[in-house]
């Protein structure tokens, strides 16, 4: 059963992968990217990784692909320009895409395995008894990797920042509206009620 | 922004404040009624569906004077006229009214000087084809017929307005 | 594992998802007719009181009503993302339903990250908003899902942290053990009265999650027509409106789970214990919705940038100060949830590889 849907979330995972660059429509791109990685979050569950495999859906299908598509969806692509030059381009990316698979390739082959990670029993893997996925990931995460943790959340804060910081901007002269200071309006203070008299108007004093 | 603010938002104080009044509209009679099975009280002066009328004696009040067909400021209503074959009197030979163009002014009603052309108290007359508002002079007198008790009364609680 | 072990665990499953669906729909056919009928309450209406007796069968009547107008697809439309965004929609926000355990021991899939499965299904719902908007290629559509899902994503946040202060006090992701974690001293046991203040943001979250008044603006009639559903007739519109009711009914449920206690009685004496849990439930579901459609009948509609700023700038910092204050107290005093047993340490020093 296992194998079943290893091999039916793989293969659609590859196709919707190979769609991505296939596709002419640049949405229907992000669209297959979006089933290949609701596929992979599917291998996720098969090994046994379904915390990893929500946050992969929550994260990259749930906040990082809309924002794909939004990109996408806005910018206004000329499908016949896209495609003028396809041919002109070929050798030259045909180049780079065979440099790219030979240093793949050399890269595989020569892969090593640390011999002090054999020697490991496998300690992270192994699911440990009356412990969950989510609680065996935290305990390795705030534990021994505390300070990458922390690295990693300096990083975007810094980011962050930096994203705040370029497009903000202080314009003067525009009105803007203070919604607590609206809200802070009591009608007792700015407003009082007068009878005012017939052709007489109301008195100097308040008007 | 003051704490006391701030509390009142966080705790929903106006949320809570608009809940209890809507709950207390919830409870309330209704304002509307339960229309297909109810109806509301209509004025006398209702300008509903066209009706012709007749006399009592089954005689068409109808002269085809053409004065509504003048007045109507849509120009819904077309008229011929013919003596009739038996007596010669001057009566209509067709009388059209297009629903469709009809503003339900009551202008032919008032125009109209032996109450002939009225303007029933019914207003449920919807069709699922156009051509089904137009009306033709039988249309229109069957309607008088069907209407005939309603609208006489009606003629008659309003005759001292008129 | 055999073949006909297999058939039989899958048959199980299947058979338990077509009951929940079943009931769900029926409920949900009742709740759009309790929605409207409390909408015409509030302003003095008597909503639809003709199909059945006091309009109860309404819905069955607009559902039959759906299913045999003409689907019409536009000329420019992009047929198959058009067709495929309302099944992508109802689909997902169904699906999400097979983690709610509806009593103790109910759910059809236990799962052990079950709020964070709610959490991503419902994230995707996006997708159908957004492909519906982009492949009816027209404007008021394309307007209604980029505002729809800038939305969805903004609200997300504020409800992802909400969520975390629960799992705090509650120690676990699963639904079930977030129930328990709530059963003593009853009613005052539930965690809408210990986080009232996320209980608060995760209603309104809601509320804008679900694109429901009054943060409807995609859909926002006087504006946009009809959102993203300008194009839609017919059976893929009822898709989309199934969608949104069944997606409306999970946050209930969700808020009935994580704030109120689920199935737990809210007196835990001889009486009330007698009740079955899925009663309570349903109870405290029922509630939740009709508080929801009560909003939508005495609250006016957002502009659209102040839905974002009650977002971004007044939701994400009280959750995130929420979420802080939460782990001091719980650290502080010592009522954070334990642990079973302190693991081994885990040993590997690099990276492991298999």
């Amino acid at each position: 059963m296992t194998a079943l849907f290893f091999y039916l979330f793989s293969t659609v995972a590859v196709a919707s992968a190979f769609m991505v660059i296939a596709a002419r429509n640049p949405v229907h791109s992000v669209l297959y990217l979006i089933l290949a990685f609701v596929n992979a979050a599917g291998l996720f569950i098969l090994l046994g990784a379904e915390f990893l495999a929500m946050l992969l859906v929550v994260v990259y299908v749930g906040a990082v692909a809309v924002l794909f598509l939004f990109v996408v969806m806005m910018l206004d692509v000329d499908f016949a320009e896209l495609r003028q030059g396809f041919l002109q381009y070929l050798p030259i990316g045909g180049l780079i895409g065979l440099i790219f698979l030979v240093e793949l390739v050399l890269v595989v082959s020569t892969w090593s395995i640390s011999p002090d990670a054999l020697q490991v029993p496998l300690a992270s893997n192994a699911p440990l008894e009356g412990i969950t996925n989510t609680e065996a990931i935290g305990r390795v995460l705030y534990t021994r990797y505390a300070y990458f943790f922390q690295a990693a959340g300096l990083i975007l804060l810094v980011a962050m920042i930096g994203a705040i910081v370029l497009t903000l901007r202080e314009r003067a002269g525009v009105k803007r509206q203070d919604i607590s200071a609206q809200n802070a309006r009591d009608p007792k203070e700015v407003l009082t009620l007068h009878d005012v008299p017939s052709r007489k108007g109301l008195p100097e004093s308040v008007s | 922004m003051t704490i006391g603010q701030a509390a009142s938002s966080l705790l929903l104080k106006e949320f809570v404040a608009a809940f209890v009044l809507s709950m207390k509209y919830f409870f309330r009679p209704k304002a509307t009624i339960n229309y297909p099975f109810e109806k509301n009280f209509s004025s006398p002066r209702f300008r509903g569906e066209h009706a012709l009328r007749r006399y009592p004696n089954g005689e068409e009040r109808c002269i085809a004077c053409k004065l509504c067909e003048a007045i109507c400021p849509a120009q819904a209503i077309t008229i011929e006229a013919g003596p009739r074959r038996n007596d010669g009197t001057r009566r209509t030979t067709r009388y059209d009214i297009d629903m469709v163009k009809c503003i339900y002014c009551g202008m032919c009603q008032e125009a109209c000087p032996v109450d002939a052309i009225v303007e029933g108290p019914n207003m449920e007359f919807a069709t699922e084809t156009r051509e089904e508002l137009l009306y033709d002079k039988q249309k229109l007198l069957d309607n008088g017929a069907r209407w005939e008790r309603e609208i006489a009364r009606n003629l008659r609680a309003d005759a001292p307005y008129r | 594992m055999s073949f006909t072990d297999i058939l039989w665990t899958v048959g199980i499953a299947a058979l338990k998802s077509v009951g929940l669906l079943v009931c769900l729909l029926v409920y949900i056919a009742f709740a759009l007719y309790a929605d409207r009928k409390v909408w015409a309450a509030v302003q003095m209406r008597r909503g639809p009181n003709v199909v059945g007796p006091w309009g109860l069968l309404q819905s069955f009547a607009d559902l039959t009503k759906f299913f045999f107008k003409e689907p019409i697809i536009p000329a420019s439309a992009n047929k198959g993302v058009f067709l495929l965004a309302p099944f992508i929609f109802a689909t997902l926000s169904l699906a999400a339903w097979a983690v709610i355990p509806l009593a103790e021991g109910w759910a059809i899939a236990d799962l052990n990250v079950g709020v964070l499965y709610i959490f991503a299904i419902s994230s995707l719902g996006i997708y159908g908003v957004i492909m519906g908007g982009w492949a009816s290629n027209s404007k008021y559509p394309f307007l209604g899902a980029l505002r729809s899902t800038a939305q969805m994503v903004s609200y997300e946040v504020s409800i992802g942290f909400v969520i975390v202060t629960v799992l705090m006090c509650a120690g676990s992701l699963n639904l079930t053990k977030i129930v328990e974690s709530q059963n003593q001293y009853g009613i005052f046991g539930w965690y809408w009265l210990w986080l009232f203040p996320m209980f608060v943001v995760f209603f309104i979250s809601a509320l804008a999650e679900t694109n429901r008044p009054p943060f409807d603006l995609p859909e926002a009639e006087s504006e946009l027509v009809a959102g993203y559903m300008v194009e839609y007739s017919s059976t893929p519109f009822l898709l989309f409106m199934l969608g949104e009711y069944v997606a409306i009914m999970l946050m209930c449920a969700m808020g009935t789970i994580l704030f109120l206690g689920g199935w737990l009685p809210p007196v835990p004496y001889a009486p009330f214990t007698w009740v079955p849990g899925v009663v309570w439930f349903v109870l405290k579901a029922s509630l939740f919705f009709f508080m929801i459609s009560m909003v939508k009948a005495f609250v006016p509609r957002y502009r659209y940038d102040q839905l974002m700023r009650l977002g971004w700038k007044v939701f994400l910092p009280i959750s995130l100060v929420m979420v802080i204050l939460v782990a001091t107290v719980l650290k502080v005093t010592d009522l954070a949830p334990k642990s079973p047993e302190p693991p081994p340490a885990p040993v590997a020093t690099k990276a492991v590889i298999q």
